[in-house]
Order: structure tokens, then C-alpha cells, then sequence
């Protein structure tokens, strides 16, 4: 909401600096965005008289003019513009003076002759036709046929004398303050925030031009619901012309472009009042009657924009016996627009409902300036003064006459309403000791008083002012005792009370500790989105018909990519590794502990799982690389009885290759998977390089998290190591070989480490040789060769007899 | 006999000398002191002397023998001094060749900001909560006092799944606070952090997923003094000890009175410049007591408790932390970017 300083001044005339005021009214609840200086980049513009003018010896159209700038002598300044004579006041910018967009003037040589300055047109100060209706467009700007422009001084900066001197102030408005979409709501603010008093101006209207309201006009609000209040008035004769400089001035400063006198008081109205206001023309409502009412089906009306709409039940429209001639709240018809030759004129203030509004205008996405008041719910007492005000505005302008009476439908005005005010509690909430007295000063500041506009000692019911719907209970009323108080004079106190343990649950322990693991072997945390493509699940494999692919789908998505919830997060790890290697990353190590989100929940909601996923590519990586950071994690886990195994044949194996694939088991639980992903799912993110990605579940590693250690005695005898190497098929896993060994040994062994799996010469074809190095070791004793010996026969023969591997 | 052995001693002590290897040393100790060795080889001519002269004489070869031997000993500790010098110098390396790191992984800057924070509420007695993304309406918006009608819950700004507008992408952490009220005992003090949903377009300073923290205390007697107070402790543990803050009245539908906290700007220290926009502040987040018909509505009395909440966004205070100034590179997650922090 912008805010002309000039503007407030008429209500709550108010000298602080902008700097000052700002941040006053900001530490008061109405943030100050910027404050803009109108006029700012002009400098060294201004009055200027043109004493002579004679032709330029070396051009046929330029003339050199000795202008009075109010200085000791006059200027020579050379023009080519035709439309000047002597004795005009011209805008003058002086030689190193300075006009919008940077333009930068200086002294200068003509084809010959010096020229210390230029002669402006009204464009070049930043100004446009409707500011000035009658300047003349094309040459410069003659300030003294504008019979507007009174008490011009030769030497007076331009700014000051063509009223371009405003500070406009442009606030960030709460939405609990629609009150304050107005400069009347915010003179308000302002006198309360500076403790100086506001006056606000009650609107005469003399009236009496021909005709009965009541005969002229008739209004019906069927959809009563929808309009808490609707108040007209009219005016006849009208003479449709430019607004005064007065009103340009501040609709130009409120960045409202001026029109002609009729549009332009509705707008002045509207910035004044907070109230939007419409005026059509009286000869386009057939029959008389306006009424209010929710659209047709499929009914359509072009608003002033020219824009055609089709509209439904769920749009209120002003209509006429036969036919809509304005949205209601959004925006006027263009067949009912004011013209040149309107003649009378009916003026609507009403108050519509907020909600209904704004799903009309979001529906038609055309939220406009009347809408964005509407939908926050404005005071329907305010339609009242505000046609008044409209009406005044069209005697005092010479616009037309005013017909006496109003029509005033009250379907649903809010009664007067009182809180009770406590200053004790409010010390209390706010942790203050301000004195009773003081609170119900600084609560009459805003208008809320109590019923004998008195300070009383103790609670009080306060009579809230009608525009102020957001104050209903206790908490509201400390909220203004404690703006107007400074929330920077509240203390600072710390946290007193029962004191509590606090902390973080054991799983985002379990979180930190992975992240920490992961970190340790290499791997940098991600971030990414929880929403993804539908076709994300063909990109990574998964089958058509594959269950796993039934997600939450976002009725309403930004775009497809981001359109269901993910039931994985391989293509989002996919995804980052793909753009991390087009960015041609070396050796990648990622990973993320992000959820995923099943259908099923409670109360309609997600199964909402947390995953670990590892991401990796490089010359440092392979199956057993990857592996290896699975098994490192296991370890920090203290897991028991992890193992590994191959696929557990689920569609969702369709993403890795199967022959580089492999689940991780604590005990009879699948912990997750990992692996080479599919060749053809790395073409399908057009990566030509080994990718690999692990997949874990948060929830079976916290189940599988071993128990705190406990030490085990060192060992106190030396141990026995022994070498052995054995040839097996192909097919035998090297998982079922140390299996076998454990089985096969009787007590003593302690380790079986493999060190080499060997094939090729000496091996027979579709066998392989794989040697294991044995520690054994006994705990009370030390080991003879015999008793060692003895256990490697033993595992020797169950190698043999289960896996048919024998001694190479 | 004399003149042998004087002649033995200097040959022997000029052979020492010239030594350059621990093995021609040895050699040279066989040479003269072995058994077979020219002292030893004078010793037996002994037997052809006077016995006036044999003593004498026997004095004079242990004498000569025991400085031998000192001078071998002399010698054997140079060569192996040197033998050590010649060592250390060949095994020098150059200190500036680089050294063979292993490869650390990071954790994600935005993570680090968050681990900050959570780290200073646990402090102060704060439970860190996790809670659902996809979200009841009812208590995204309803039970904090943002009813039916209300702007955020339009369609152009939340993501639905359902016609009805029953359940949702959670718009804030703030619903946390509603399952805090519904599920922990009184008192509670509790920070939520997590992942908000807002139809937003991707650009330098928007994303249709971010992460906000959220914050909660109740318990009798709380104040907005205390709010202050509390928070502005953290500002400060966050941005160092000589940080000011400022609160500024503000709107949101759950808390009453509502604020919101700026920071002193950490460039300019609050004269103005482009980082703050010229106001010496920047907003960090938004708080205030909670609003008695939320406490209401989870069936805590407010005439006998009170609280205070907080929420603010974790991506500008990373961003402002690291002074990252675009936010699409937190999710591009591009390792470049993620291994400077």
C-alpha cells in the first residue's frame, strides 16, 4: 500500500524525516518497504523565463534563447523546439544538471553557438500526456499556458512548482489490517504511532439535483449472503472532463494513472476510504434496476479491460433487468462504462463477500486492485461515508449534480462489539509492568475506549471501533498495548519454568551417525525434491504393472516433473549423479537420508519411510567399493549376523544389473539393496559409465543397531596361522565356502580372511581356486601344530564333502 | 721389537683412518688385532726376550692394542654417523609435493546451518520432532486459526491431493506445533524442522519445496518477554555474541501478539547497503504467543497456560550464513558447490 506524505498530511499533518518515520511506523506494525522520492533524480531543473529568441546563423530551424533561470544574468540556450516565445516560463535544466534515467546535462557547443543548458518537454521530467492534459506534446513544455500551474516563480526548482515533490511511502499491510489499505486507515496508524492527533473530515453533500433516488433506481441483492451491504447514490449532468492538478497529483503519486473526473474521484475515493467504489453510466441499466446476483451459467460479460468472460454460479455480477454490466468487486463492464457524453451516473459503494470474491477473481485471474480490498473483508460501515465523500468530490469538482437521498440495503453489518480489556493478564502475556492507565492510553490511541472514554484501574469492556474486525478477544488488545508500548521496550527475559531434557530421538541419532559414516567414506550429503515424474519409474525400469508405482499424486502440480510423491529415491539420487556427470565431476560420492511416501497411511495419509541412498560413479568405484561403504556402515551400526545376499526377485531389481546386485541382511531381515544400476537405466539418464546406488532402509538399520560393546579380554596366547587353498565350481559362492569353513572348524578358528580367488592355468576349466588365510587360536592355551592341523583337516573335509572343494 | 710395534700402532691407526666401510674396518681389526693379526704376531715373538724386557714390553703391546682398539671403536662410530647422514639425505622428500588426502564427504551447508540450530535449542532443554509431510488440512490450517476462505489455502498456493482439499503438502512446519499440543505432556518445549511445500516457481529465491524450522514452548507463566529473550539468545549463539536484534509487530493467524525478529545486518552492521536493502536489518523470523483459540482447540486451557512459537526459513539463513546467493544451487547438489562448506 503506497502513501502519499502530502496525502496524510491533510489528516495527521506529521514533519519527520523519512528515515525517522519509517522506522516509527515499521516498529509500530506497518512495515515501511521503501519510500520513494518523487522527483528524486531531477536536479537543477527549473522556472525559467524567455527574455529573447533569434534564429540560429547556422540552421534553418534552431533558435538561441536568453533565458531568466534567477540568476545574476540570463542563459543562452540553443533549441530546435518551435513551439516557444518569449516571455514563456519553461522547465530550464541548467548547465551539470541531472534528469530522470540519468540523462546528465551540461554546457555544450551547437553547430557554433553555446548553449548552457536544454529546454524540457514534459516527457523528458518523467511526465506523461495525463498528468498534464492540456501541455503540448510535441515541443516544450510551456508552464505558463497551463492555467493549473499558478505561483510559478522564475528560479524555483521544477519539482516544487509542477508538484513533483511528494515522498511516497509503500507499505507491507498484514492481511488482519485491510483497514489499512486506505490513507485514512493509515493516518490513523500514524497519529497513534506518533501520539498526534488525526482529523478526519466528515463529507457534506449539498444535493439537489432533478428526479426521485426512488424512482431513478432500484436495487435488489438476492444473493443477500454475498452482500453484506450495498450503498448507491447518483449524479446527473455530468460533465465528463480532466480531474483537477490536485487529484492527478495524488493519484499519480498512489501510482494511479488519472482518467477523467468521474473514474478519478471513484479511485480517489477508493485510495482515500479503502472503499471500492464503481460508477456506470445510467443510461445502460435498463429498466433502472440494478441487482445483485450470482451468474448464469455460462453467462458472459466484457469487462473495461475488453476482455470477454464466461462466467458461472460461483461469480457474483451487478446486473441490469436483462443483463450483467459489471463484475461485482472485480471489475466494471465495458458496456456500462463512463464515456464523454455520459450524462448521468450512478455511484456503487458496496461491501461483497471477501471469499466469494476472491475465488471469482483467482477463477478469472484477474485480481485486480478492488478485488485484493474485497477478499480481506472489508467495514461494512465504511460504503456510507465513502459514496458521500464520492459525491462531494463531484460538487466540489463542478462534475455534476447530486441527487438527493441514498440507497442503503444493510443485509449483514456487524453489531457494535466490546472485549473486555485486563491490564493485569496483559502484563502477564506480554511480561511487562506497564501501569493500568498507561495501557488504556495507549489502547485510546487507536480508538478503543471504553463506553465513558475513561482510564479505569482495573478490567474494562472496550467498545472496538467497526473497522477494527481483528480485534476480538484479549490477546488482540495486548497486541495493541504492546505495539504502541514497543515491542522493543518489552524485556528480554530467559526461559524460566519446569525445566525439561530435551534432545534427539534415537532416530536422528541413528541419522547423525550414518551421515557421519557416510561422510567418512567419501560421500557428500544431498538434498533433493520428494515430488517427481510419473515417468521417473520407466526411466529406472520398474515394470507397468509394478505396485510400487502407485503414489500420492498432487491434484494441482507446478508441472509434471514435480507432480507425484516419490515412492523411491533412486531417480532422484539418478538424477543428481546424471547432472553431476554432465557437469563432468570426477569420481562422485553422494548421499541422503530422504523419505519416500506409500499410499495407506492413517487418516488418508503417507506411509512416510526414511531411506539412506548411496550414489556413486568414478574410477575409484565398483561393486566391492560400494560394498565395502554397506559393510563400514554395518560395522558402525554393530549390526548381528549381517550377511549378503544376491536379489530378492521384486520388480524393483529391474533397476540394477543383475549380475552386480546384492541385498543386505541383518538376521532374517532385508536391510536393503545396492549395486551396478542397469546399463540401460544409466542410458536412460544418458550416462555412458558405471553408476552405482544403494538403497537402505532407516527403519530395519535402527532395528538392526547391535547393543553399546562390552570389552572382551585381549587375547592372552599366541595364535596359529595356516594357508589353504581349495578348487571348487564356478558356481560355488565364496559366502558359501567361508560358511562351510566355519561349520567345518571345531572351536579353535577365529578368523577366515580371503586372499585370493585364482583361475586359469593349472585349474580346470568352469573350477576356480580360492584361498583363504585361517587364524585359530585358543584362549587358554597356546595352540600346538598338531591341534591346529587337526581343525584345518576337520574344515578340509567339510569343504569337500559339502561344496565338493578339495585341496589344490 | 719396540720399533715394530710403534711402526704396527701408526700404520694401523693411518689404515683406521682411511676407512669408508663398516666391512673394511673389520677387516683391518683382523688385520692387526685378530689372532692371527701383527700384534698378536708380535706377542709371540715374546718368548726371545730378556725377562727384564718381557714385562716392558708386555705393557707396552696391551697399551698399544687398547688404543687401537679405541680408535677403532672411534672410527666405527664416524662411519656409521655417516653412514646415517648419507641415509636421511637420500630419504629427503620435498614438503611441497602434496600430500595423499583421504576423501572426506560433506555434509550439505544447509544441514550444517540446521545442526547449528538444533544443537543450540537441545541446549535449552528443546525436543527435536519429525512429522509428517503430506498433511491434514485441518491442522495445516484449521486448528491454527486459518480457516476455510483463507488465502493460503487457495489452490494457486498449496498442493492437494484430493478434491475436497483434505489432505495436502504441509505449507509450513507450523501444523507440528498441533501434533506437539495433541501428543507430548505439558510442558513442552520442541523445535520441528522439515521440508514445506509452497506453489512457488523455481528461481534464485524461490522453490516449490524449502525448509522451515519450527518452535514451540508452553508452560505457566510464559511471556513474550520470554520469547524475546530466548531468541534472541539464539540470534546471538547463531551470529555472534555482539549481534543486536529488533522485533517488529507482525500478523499470523496462530499467535497473538505476533512479531517478527530482524537481525542486525552482518554486512554493514546496520548503516544500510544493497544486502539489507539499505535498512540495516534483515527479517530472520517470524513469532509470537500463541493465539488462546489455538491452545483452545487442543483442549489446553490458556488461562493456565501460555507459550510462544516461532518459525522461520532454514534456506535464508543458510544462504545468509554462507552468503550463497542463489538458491536453485542447494538443490542442484552439485559436488563443486558442495565440497567448498
Amino acid at each position: 500500500m503506497k502513501l502519499s506524505r502530502k496525502w496524510l498530511n491533510e489528516f495527521t499533518p506529521i514533519n519527520a524525516s523519512d528515515k525517522e518515520f519509517d522506522e516509527a511506523m515499521t516498529l509500530s506494525g506497518s512495515k515501511v518497504e521503501v519510500t520513494e522520492v518523487q522527483g528524486e533524480e531531477i536536479k537543477n531543473v527549473v522556472v525559467g523565463r524567455v527574455l529573447s529568441m533569434e534564429r540560429h546563423p547556422n540552421s534553418d530551424h534552431m533558435w538561441i534563447c536568453q533565458v531568466d533561470v534567477g540568476q545574476d544574468e540570463p542563459v543562452q540556450i540553443v533549441t530546435g523546439a518551435q513551439n516557444v516565445k518569449v516571455n514563456d516560463l519553461v522547465p530550464v535544466a541548467k548547465d551539470n544538471s541531472w534528469l530522470p534515467g540519468g540523462v546528465h546535462i551540461t554546457r555544450g557547443n551547437l553547430r557554433g553557438e553555446k548553449s548552457k543548458g536544454m529546454l524540457c518537454s514534459f516527457a523528458e521530467l518523467g511526465l506523461e500526456q495525463r498528468d498534464f492534459p492540456t501541455a503540448y506534446p510535441d515541443g516544450i513544455w510551456i508552464l505558463s499556458d497551463d492555467p493549473e500551474l499558478t505561483d510559478l516563480a522564475v528560479g524555483q526548482d521544477i519539482r516544487q512548482a509542477v508538484g513533483l515533490d511528494d515522498h511516497v511511502v509503500d507499505f507491507e499491510i498484514t492481511p488482519n489490517r485491510p483497514d489499512c489499505l486506505s490513507v485514512i486507515g493509515l493516518a490513523r496508524e500514524v497519529s497513534a504511532t506518533f501520539g498526534v492527533p488525526c482529523t478526519l473530515h466528515e463529507p457534506v453533500v449539498k444535493g439537489g439535483a432533478d428526479g426521485v433516488l426512488a424512482e431513478l433506481l432500484d436495487v435488489e441483492t438476492p444473493d443477500a449472503d454475498l452482500v453484506p451491504r450495498y450503498t448507491a447514490r447518483m449524479v446527473r449532468n455530468v460533465k465528463i472532463a480532466p480531474s483537477p492538478k490536485w487529484m492527478r497529483e495524488r493519484l499519480r503519486a498512489m501510482g494511479v494513472r488519472p482518467i477523467n473526473n468521474i473514474v478519478d474521484i471513484t479511485n480517489y475515493v477508493m485510495l482515500e476510504y479503502g472503499q471500492p467504489m464503481h460508477a456506470f453510466d445510467y443510461r445502460y441499466v435498463s429498466g433502472g434496476r440494478i441487482i445483485v446476483r450470482r451468474a448464469q451459467e455460462g453467462e458472459k460479460l466484457t469487462t473495461l479491460d475488453g476482455k470477454e468472460h464466461t462466467l458461472n454460479a460461483n461469480h457474483l455480477v451487478i446486473a441490469d433487468e436483462g443483463r450483467a454490466v459489471g463484475l461485482a468487486g472485480i471489475m466494471g463492464g465495458l458496456n456500462s462504462e463512463i464515456v464523454e457524453d455520459t450524462v448521468d451516473v450512478v455511484f456503487e459503494s458496496a461491501c461483497f463477500d471477501g471469499t466469494c470474491i476472491r475465488k471469482g477473481a483467482l477463477a478469472l485471474g484477474m485480481r485486480t486492485e478492488a478485488s485484493a480490498k474485497f477478499e480481506k473483508g472489508l467495514d461494512p460501515m465504511n460504503t456510507l461515508p465513502a459514496v458521500n465523500r464520492a459525491c462531494e468530490l463531484v460538487e466540489m469538482l463542478g462534475a455534476g449534480q447530486v441527487v438527493d437521498g441514498v440507497i442503503d440495503i444493510l443485509n449483514n453489518v456487524p453489531q457494535p462489539w466490546t472485549v473486555t480489556m485486563d491490564p493485569e493478564k496483559v502484563n502477564a502475556l506480554l511480561g511487562t509492568d506497564i501501569p493500568a492507565v498507561e495501557m488504556y492510553q495507549l489502547l485510546k490511541r487507536v480508538s478503543i475506549e471504553t463506553e465513558a472514554g475513561d482510564f479505569p484501574n482495573g478490567p474494562a469492556p472496550m467498545v472496538i471501533p467497526s473497522y477494527r474486525g481483528d480485534v476480538r478477544r484479549l490477546a488482540d488488545l495486548a497486541e495493541e498495548v504492546a505495539r504502541f508500548h514497543g515491542y522493543n521496550n518489552i524485556p528480554s527475559t530467559l526461559m524460566r519454568g519446569q525445566t525439561t531434557q530435551g534432545g534427539y530421538s534415537q532416530e536422528q541419532k541413528l541419522e547423525q551417525d550414518l551421515g557421519r559414516v557416510c561422510r567418512a567414506c567419501g560421500c557428500d550429503e544431498i538434498i533433493t525434491y520428494s515430488f517427481i515424474s510419473p515417468t521417473y519409474y520407466d526411466k529406472i525400469n520398474w515394470p507397468a504393472d509394478y505396485e510400487g508405482r502407485k503414489s500420492f499424486k498432487i491434484l494441482n502440480p507446478l508441472g509434471e516433473d514435480t507432480s507425484i510423491m516419490r515412492t523411491t529415491v533412486l531417480p532422484s539420487m539418478l538424477d543428481i549423479l546424471t547432472r553431476n556427470y554432465n557437469y563432468r565431476n570426477k569420481s562422485v560420492r553422494l548421499y541422503e537420508v530422504g523419505r519416500v511416501y506409500g499410499l495407506g497411511g492413517e487418516d488418508g495419509l503417507a506411509v512416510e519411510r526414511k531411506i539412506l541412498s548411496l550414489g556413486a560413479y568414478g574410477e575409484d568405484m565398483d561393486f566391492f567399493t560400494l560394498k565395502g561403504i554397506v559393510e563400514a556402515i554395518m560395522a558402525d551400526l554393530r549390526a548381528a549376523d549381517v550377511h549378503f545376499e544376491g536379489p530378492r526377485g521384486v520388480p524393483s531389481d529391474a533397476s540394477y544389473h543383475p549380475g552386480r546386485c546384492a541385498t543386505v541382511w541383518a538376521g532374517g531381515t532385508c536391510l536393503g539393496v545396492f549395486g551396478q544400476i542397469h546399463p540401460l537405466v544409466a542410458k536412460n539418464y544418458g550416462v555412458d559409465a558405471e553408476l552405482y546406488c544403494a538403497e537402505l532402509s532407516l527403519e530395519a538399520l535402527m532395528a538392526a543397531k547391535g547393543p553399546r560393546p562390552e570389552y572382551t579380554p585381549l587375547p592372552k596366547f599366541p595364535a596359529v596361522t595356516r594357508d589353504i587353498a581349495v578348487v571348487c565350481d564356478e558356481a560355488v559362492t565364496v559366502g558359501a565356502l567361508e560358511k562351510a569353513i566355519r561349520k567345518g572348524a571345531k572351536g579353535l578358528l577365529k578368523e577366515a580372511a580371503l586372499f585370493d580367488i585364482y583361475r586359469g592355468k593349472g585349474v580346470d576349466e568352469g573350477k576356480k581356486s580360492v584361498a583363504f588365510n585361517l587364524i585359530l587360536r585358543a584362549d587358554d592355551r597356546s595352540l600346538t601344530a598338531e591341534e591346529a592341523d587337526e581343525d584345518v583337516k576337520s574344515i578340509l573335509e567339510t569343504l569337500k564333502s559339502e561344496l565338493g572343494a578339495v585341496l589344490r | 721389537m719396540k720399533e715394530q710395534i710403534a711402526k704396527i700402532k701408526a700404520e694401523a691407526l693411518a689404515a683406521f683412518e682411511g676407512t669408508q666401510a663398516a666391512a673394511d674396518l673389520d677387516a683391518l681389526r683382523v688385520k692387526y688385532l685378530g689372532k692371527k693379526g701383527e700384534l698378536t704376531a708380535v706377542l709371540k715373538q715374546m718368548g726371545s726376550l730378556s725377562a727384564e724386557e718381557r714385562p716392558q714390553m708386555g705393557a707396552l703391546v696391551n697399551e698399544v692394542k687398547a688404543s687401537l682398539e679405541a680408535a677403532l671403536e672411534e672410527q666405527a662410530r664416524k662411519l656409521e654417523a655417516a653412514a646415517m647422514e648419507a641415509r636421511l639425505k637420500l630419504e629427503a622428500v620435498d614438503v611441497t609435493v602434496p600430500g595423499k588426502a583421504p576423501h572426506l564427504g560433506h555434509k550439505h551447508p544447509m544441514y550444517i546451518a540446521l545442526d547449528e540450530i538444533k544443537e543450540i535449542f537441545v541446549g535449552m532443554g528443546f525436543t527435536v520432532l519429525d512429522g509428517p509431510e503430506i498433511e491434514l488440512a485441518e491442522l495445516n490450517f484449521d486448528r491454527l486459526n486459518a480457516e476455510e476462505g483463507h488465502p493460503s489455502r487457495d489452490w494457486s498456493d498449496t498442493f492437494y491431493f484430493d478434491e475436497d482439499s483434505r489432505v495436502m503438502l504441509r505449507s509450513q512446519t507450523s501444523p507440528m506445533q498441533v501434533r506437539a499440543m495433541d501428543t507430548m505432556p505439558l510442558p513442552i518445549r520442541m523445535v520441528a524442522p522439515g521440508r514445506v511445500y509452497r506453489k512457488d516457481e523455481v528461481d534464485a529465491t524461490h522453490s516449490p519445496m524449502f525448509h522451515q524450522v519450527e518452535g514451540m514452548v508452553i508452560d505457566k507463566g510464559v511471556t513474550m518477554a520470554d520469547l524475546k529473550g530466548t531468541l534472541t539468545t539464539v540470534a546471538q549463539r547463531l551470529f555472534g555474541e555482539g549481534i543486536r536484534t529488533r522485533f517488529r509487530p507482525h500478523h499470523f493467524p496462530f499467535t497473538e501478539p505476533s512479531c517478527e525478529m530482524d537481525v542486525q545486518c552482518h554486512k554493514c552492521g546496520g548503516a544500510g547497503c544493497p544486502t539489507c536493502k539499505g535498512e540495516g536489518w534483515i527479517e530472520l523470523l517470524g513469532a509470537g504467543m500463541i493465539h488462546p483459540h489455538v491452545l483452545e482447540m487442543a483442549g489446553i486451557d490458556p488461562e493456565v497456560w501460555s507459550g510462544w512459537a516461532f518459525g522461520f526459513g532454514l534456506e535464508r539463513t543458510a544462504m545468509s550464513r554462507f552468503k550463497i546467493d542463489d538458491l536453485r544451487l542447494i538443490f542442484e547438489n552439485d559436488v563443486r558447490f558442495l565440497e567448498q562448506f
